[in-house]
């Protein structure tokens, strides 16, 4: 089973993240801040993440960075998952290696079709 | 509303708009067409179809049909069907069409727009490929109003976000506060037409691809038969028909056959002793606009004249690509460009001349 890892530092949407990813047949893991997330990581590499900008102690952005330069850091497809929804937040997270991005609020559908989209599903 | 008025009403909708009403569809109705009466100033559904049923009501009427449209789309919608084009279609017609050098595609049931933008992202996407051919997509719809939103080109963030990869959406679209603008490269390569299925499309002319996509989901089978075997007559014996998944050809006509291993992509009867289709164009179409055709079958001569040299056909590739690269600042390699080219048009060449 694909593991997928919720960074998000409200609850409310790692609960409904997660049934929704469930949904899809994935493991879900959680984090509440890009600290915890890189944690997990180094724990045991995700498939996939799926990743708040905005959080307390680490952002999301810091977090990639990170992760890309871990050892196998480079494997998890990457899916921003923000409120930040402007094009110059777009190409900035693209270009610190995120593989797609999803702007909030999002449902179901938005989810499944990026998830194809990036070979996840 | 009693019986009588749902039965005058799916009596309506089916003449004009082809559309099939089951008779436990009462409730859709009731919810669309409630705003309608409420905008044409009418208290009831009851009062509205009475006033369908008079004379010189043609905005009502309108009106209804539209409201009764169910117009979902998004990009890149089923993926299947856009690969189809970029894999199967798209090659085979630029080889096909290497001496005319002019490729027409159809999107029949267009909606708000999805089908002919996604299809125009893919041949910019394939720009060297494409770039000295002339493209022409056609988009048409029944309703007015998503014909309007199509020719904007702007979508909500819910809808460029399905189907919709991100590298496109930053590629192609621009932000306007909540709006995601199509750009203007993409807008100018669609036009956009009113047009009823039901009615005559035959003036429309030849096409090499037809999309008519979960449009025939809403009519009955001699609606359907009649629309396939009318598209039959615009799409050449190497062209291609292409369904929404839900949808076939088969039990419903023989002009039609599926491409093996390509689900909901059919081409023209490949029918032995089937006169040349163009020729058959010709004559069944007098409104064709396109009379120099060579015809298919025969090898096509390429008309450029040395691939070695800077024909008109490459001076004219040049032009059509500074011409629709405003919003794009990437840079091309004259040379590099012009050789890639070359090298296509002697591919097209050989194999066109092999038959
Ligand atoms: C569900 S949408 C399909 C859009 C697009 N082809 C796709 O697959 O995503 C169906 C469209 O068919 C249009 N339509 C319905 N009846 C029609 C008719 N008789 N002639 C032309 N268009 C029609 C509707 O207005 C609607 O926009």
């Amino acid at each position: 089973m694909k593991q997928c890892l919720v960074v998000d530092d409200s609850t409310v949407i790692r609960k409904v993240a997660r049934r929704i990813l469930e949904d899809m047949g994935f493991e879900v893991v959680e984090a509440a801040d890009g600290q915890q997330a890189l944690d997990a990581c180094l724990n045991k590499m995700p498939e996939a993440v799926l990743l708040d900008w905005n959080m307390p102690v680490m952002d999301g952005m810091e977090f990639l960075q990170k992760l890309r330069t871990l050892e196998a850091g480079a494997a998890p497809v990457v899916v921003f998952c923000t409120t930040e929804n402007d094009m110059s937040h777009i190409v900035q997270a693209m270009n610190a290696g995120a593989n797609e991005y999803i702007m909030k609020p999002f449902d179901k559908e938005i989810m499944e079709a990026k998830f194809q989209e990036v070979g996840l599903i | 509303m009693i019986t009588s008025e749902y039965e005058f009403l799916r009596g309506f909708l089916k003449s004009r708009s082809g559309l099939v009403l089951s008779n436990e569809k009462q409730y859709l109705v009731e919810s669309r067409l409630v705003p309608v009466a409420r905008r044409h100033d009418l208290a009831s559904l009851s009062e509205l179809i009475n006033s369908l049923r008079k004379p010189g009501t043609k905005q009502l009427q309108e009106d209804v049909v539209e409201a009764m449209t169910t117009n979902e789309s998004f990009f890149f919608r089923d993926k299947t069907p856009f690969e189809h084009f970029k894999e199967e279609m798209l090659p085979k017609l630029l080889e096909k069409r290497a001496a005319r050098k002019k490729i027409r595609i159809w999107c029949s049931a267009a909606s708000t727009g999805q089908e002919p933008y996604s299809l125009a992202m893919i041949l910019r996407e394939n720009k060297i490929k494409t770039s000295s051919y002339q493209f022409d997509i056609l988009g048409t719809d029944i309703s007015k109003e998503v014909l309007d939103k199509a020719r904007l080109g702007q979508y909500s963030q819910f809808e460029v976000q399905r189907g919709l990869p991100i590298q496109m959406l930053m590629k192609y679209f621009t932000q306007q506060g909540e709006i995601w603008q199509v750009s203007n490269d993409l807008r100018a390569m669609v036009q956009w037409k009113f047009l009823n299925l039901l009615e005559n499309f035959s003036h429309l002319g030849e096409f090499d691809i037809v999309f008519c996509r979960n449009v025939l989901i809403y009519f009955d089978q001699p609606t359907k038969i009649d629309i396939l075997n009318r598209l039959a007559k615009l799409i050449p014996a190497d062209g291609y028909l292409v369904l929404g998944a839900a949808e076939t050809v088969v039990g419903l006509t023989d002009q039609f056959e599926p491409v093996p291993h390509m689900r909901g992509l059919y081409r023209p009867k490949q029918s032995a002793g089937k006169q040349p289709e163009p020729q058959k164009m010709a004559n069944s179409l007098k409104a064709e606009p396109i009379s120099a055709r060579p015809a298919v079958g025969k090898p096509h001569v390429p008309s450029f004249s040395s691939p070695a040299t800077n024909t008109p056909a490459t001076q004219n590739t040049m032009r059509t690509n500074s011409a629709s690269a405003p919003d794009k600042p990437q840079k091309f390699d004259r040379e590099k460009l012009n050789a890639s080219l070359d090298s296509l048009r002697r591919l097209n060449a050989q194999s066109s001349n092999k038959g």
